[in-house]
């Protein structure tokens, strides 16, 4: 047990002087200054500008910036749809795949340009290689892009700076931080027993005479965007628990920090924004110990395993159901708690058997939203967060609240309401409606109690664009691709539109001079009472939804043998 | 600035993009990898004595004879089908023409015992699977470890823990008239440990193991 402790502990350890050293080289990027990338990608960048017709200086308002970002998004998923209704006549086909039903078309497309990559598909049986290559791997880097470029535009606006250009933004993501490690960690990735070629699958003779079918393709460069970008859309139907996309024990430790690298980092990056070095080690060290206690309650649970189990073995064993031999319940837990905090969505080990506590600790994750968050939107939300609480703290003291000097009013209540807001009607009412028909539209697989977390999980992880699930439950069907639909969109869109429109409102705001009656926000008691109040919102929303899945569930072990 | 001048401004950058990050990236990265990493880039396939593919190194195959060293139980039978099934020019045998990976996703509590339910004798049941696995190894004579009742992620999973492939190296000697010390010293050469001695579990990868055996009693003695 202990051995399992220590490299989870030694695995986050490496993650501190990671982000801090991405933090900074993103800061630098998104400031204009130099970097040592320019030589090679300013005379691209000049091209990309040129052919697309963006003039660099052109700074957009909240409007414009969010226009920019819903009209570039709609041409990427029609382009992407396009491609999935064509599979057949396109090349790299070579096992012939027909093109996917209209309303899985639609839902995957959404899906991807989402940053979710929810998936009601099993990549082997549905995408040709050029589809898994030319759409949905050009939307990880354009859906991740689009993520990371609203996060530093809201960290412009909040620091009192004009927001930008949506499509500098978009190509400085992709040329200096995404495509350049993706390279990189691809090819560390192929070193690594991660295939990468157009050959179709290859079909050998087992020792014992069967005949196996050996699936693989161009996964290794695809394997790391999905990674890096928060994405989480496998290329085979068991994402990265298959063999092919995390043969070992390196490539998971690699590709572990590869998806919390970018969200923890921007915290840093928020930091030299504001010239704040002391409250973006606040507010990380804040996500950290959430997402340690997060961790430490789901790989607990794994380590004690299955009690009804344990007793036909006669001994305490680890929960195994859905995990790989290479990776044990440390590794998985880890992961687990990884990739519901960050948004990512990949997952190593299947989420459907994990136990109680770790069904709990991913929904929570998804509930939260901040544990590291999405790319880029997950620093927002953490600041959102912050907001609230200077409003709360404000209205405690019978201050004026201001946040970095700048006086939070009405307008930007209500912008930070509906953000907050808009995840949970997105999850709770379609769950209920799906929840009234369990015969008809709900395709639970897992009865009981965990049946309600299957239903709530899936619109929770489209509405946070997480992307993972409880994959048992049936849902290659036309309702849930449709509803699924409406909270991937709902959930992604809504709070873009409004985090724009915040962060233009902050920047334009007159700074007021700071005296001694102004509530400085980057103490440790500020940061307390953030957690807090971030605590007691996720826990008041949520807590009904908790109490009948995965505690319902815990119960029932505690009491049931 | 019109609406559509920022339509076909969204137009262009999305294809500039898709050309950079949906085709230039991608193909320079399948040249890279089959220049420099063919063997990885393929799939790390190995071939037997004969020089015949008998499969990858990274994927497990299914092992009922005693001859052989079994592998974790697998929803999809590690992607393999029957020679007699086999027929992938089927229309409907999809999965015999791209293979296939796949889990159980049962939650620990989908079980009968736990819920009393009344759920059909063919429904899908955790506690009922495990007791028939349970059963088959002991009959084997093989400890019933975690690894060895419990479904992988994957279904392709090539390893098994030290522990189980230790507690069927007798049965295996046994059963090719094998010395035990001849058998037992091949366990360690194929187990992969922690990375760094860290990261991860340590696993015996049951394919190669197993291909080393028949390597071994096939008279070209060498291995590897």
């Amino acid at each position: 047990m202990w051995q399992g402790f220590f490299q989870i502990t030694l695995t986050i350890l490496i993650l501190v002087p990671l982000v801090h050293f991405l933090g900074r080289y993103m800061a630098r990027v998104f400031l204009g200054d130099k970097t040592f990338l320019d030589p090679i990608m300013v005379p691209l960048e000049r091209t990309i500008y040129l052919l697309g017709d963006v003039r660099y200086k052109d700074d957009m308002t909240g409007w414009q910036y969010a226009r920019s970002v819903l009209l570039s998004n709609l041409v990427m998923g029609i382009l992407v749809y396009l491609i999935f209704v064509l599979q057949l006549i396109l090349p790299l086909n070579p096992t012939s795949l027909n093109p996917p039903s209209w309303d899985l078309a639609l839902h995957t497309a959404i899906s991807f340009v989402t940053n979710t990559n929810q998936q009601h598909y099993s990549g082997e049986t549905t995408f040709s290689y050029f589809t898994q290559i030319a759409a949905l791997g050009f939307l990880m880097f354009t859906s991740s892009a689009t993520g990371l470029a609203v996060g530093i535009a809201f960290i412009r606006g909040l620091t009192g700076k004009l927001l930008g250009n949506f499509y500098v933004d978009l190509t400085l993501s992709i040329t200096r931080i995404l495509l350049p490690l993706s390279i990189v960690g691809g090819l560390i990735l192929i070193f690594l027993g991660v295939p990468e070629t157009l050959a179709s699958p290859e079909t050998v003779t087992t020792l014992e005479g069967a005949k196996q079918v050996i699936a693989r393709g161009p996964v290794a460069h695809f394997e790391f965007i999905k990674q890096l970008g928060e994405n989480g859309g496998g290329f085979f139907g068991i994402n990265s628990a298959h063999p092919f996309e995390n043969p070992n024990s390196a490539s998971n430790l690699i590709e572990t920090l590869a998806m919390v690298c970018i969200p923890a980092a921007l915290i840093f990056t928020y930091a030299i924004f504001a010239n704040n070095l002391k409250q973006g080690w606040l507010l990380f060290g804040m996500v950290f110990i959430f997402y340690v206690v997060l961790i430490a309650i789901a790989a607990v649970g794994e380590f004690q395993g299955n009690p009804l189990v344990n007793n036909i073995l006669g001994e305490q064993q680890p929960n195994l159901e859905g995990k790989e031999v290479r990776f044990g319940w440390a590794q998985t837990a880890l992961w687990a708690i990884t990739t519901t905090g960050t948004m990512c969505g990949a997952v190593n080990g299947m989420h459907d058997s994990l136990m109680p506590p770790g069904g709990f600790s991913t929904l929570f994750n998804m509930f939260l939203q901040m544990v590291w968050g999405g790319q880029g939107t997950g620093t927002a939300y953490l600041f959102v967060y912050l907001i609230l609480s200077v409003f709360v703290t404000g209205l405690m003291v019978g201050r004026t609240p201001e946040f970095l000097g700048r006086k939070v009013e009405k307008r930007e209540i209500v912008l930070a309401s509906v953000i907050l807001l808009v995840h949970p009607i997105a999850v709770l009412i379609p769950s209920a409606i799906t929840l009234a028909f369990p015969e008809t539209l709900a395709g639970i697989s897992n009865p009981g109690f965990h049946g309600i977390s299957q239903v709530v999980y899936e619109y929770t992880s489209a509405a946070a664009n997480n992307g993972s699930g409880f994959e048992g439950l049936g849902d290659g069907t036309m309702w849930w691709n449709l509803s699924a639909c409406i909270s991937l969109l709902a959930g992604r869109y809504l709070p873009i539109i409004a985090l724009l429109l915040l962060a233009d409102s902050m920047a334009h705001k007159q700074p007021v001079p700071e005296t001694t009656g102004t509530l400085r926000t980057d103490t440790v008691l500020f940061t307390g009472v953030t957690a807090g109040i971030i605590l007691i919102l996720g826990a008041l929303t949520f807590f009904p939804v908790l109490a009948l899945g995965p505690i319902a569930e815990a119960f029932q072990f505690a009491t049931g043998h | 600035m019109s609406i559509f001048r920022e339509i076909v401004k969204a137009i262009r950058v999305t294809l500039i993009f898709w050309l950079l990050t949906g085709i230039i990236y991608p193909l320079l990265m399948v040249l890279t990898g089959q220049i420099v990493f063919p063997y990885q880039a393929n799939g790390s396939l190995i071939k037997n004595a004969q020089g015949q593919t008998i499969g990858s190194a990274l994927i497990g195959q299914p092992f009922s004879s005693d001859r052989y060293f079994w592998s974790r139980p697998s929803t999809t039978n590690y992607s393999s089908f029957p020679a007699a099934e086999f027929d992938p020019k089927n229309p409907d045998n999809i999965t015999q023409r791209t293979g296939t990976s796949g889990a159980s996703n049962l939650a620990p509590s989908n079980t009968q015992t736990l819920l009393k339910d009344n759920r059909k004798p063919d429904d899908p049941d955790l506690l009922k699977r495990i007791q028939i696995d349970v059963e088959r190894l002991k009959q084997a004579n093989i400890q019933p470890t975690a690894d060895m009742v419990y479904t992988s992620g994957s279904s392709l999973d090539p390893h098994i823990s030290v522990q189980s492939a230790r507690s069927q190296i007798a049965r295996v000697a046994q059963a090719r008239s094998l010395s035990t010390n001849q058998v037992e010293i091949l366990v360690p050469k194929y187990t992969d440990d922690r990375f760094l001695g860290i990261f991860g579990e340590p696993g015996v990868n049951v394919l190669k193991l197993n291909l080393a055996l028949d390597t071994l009693q096939s008279g070209s003695g060498a291995n590897d």
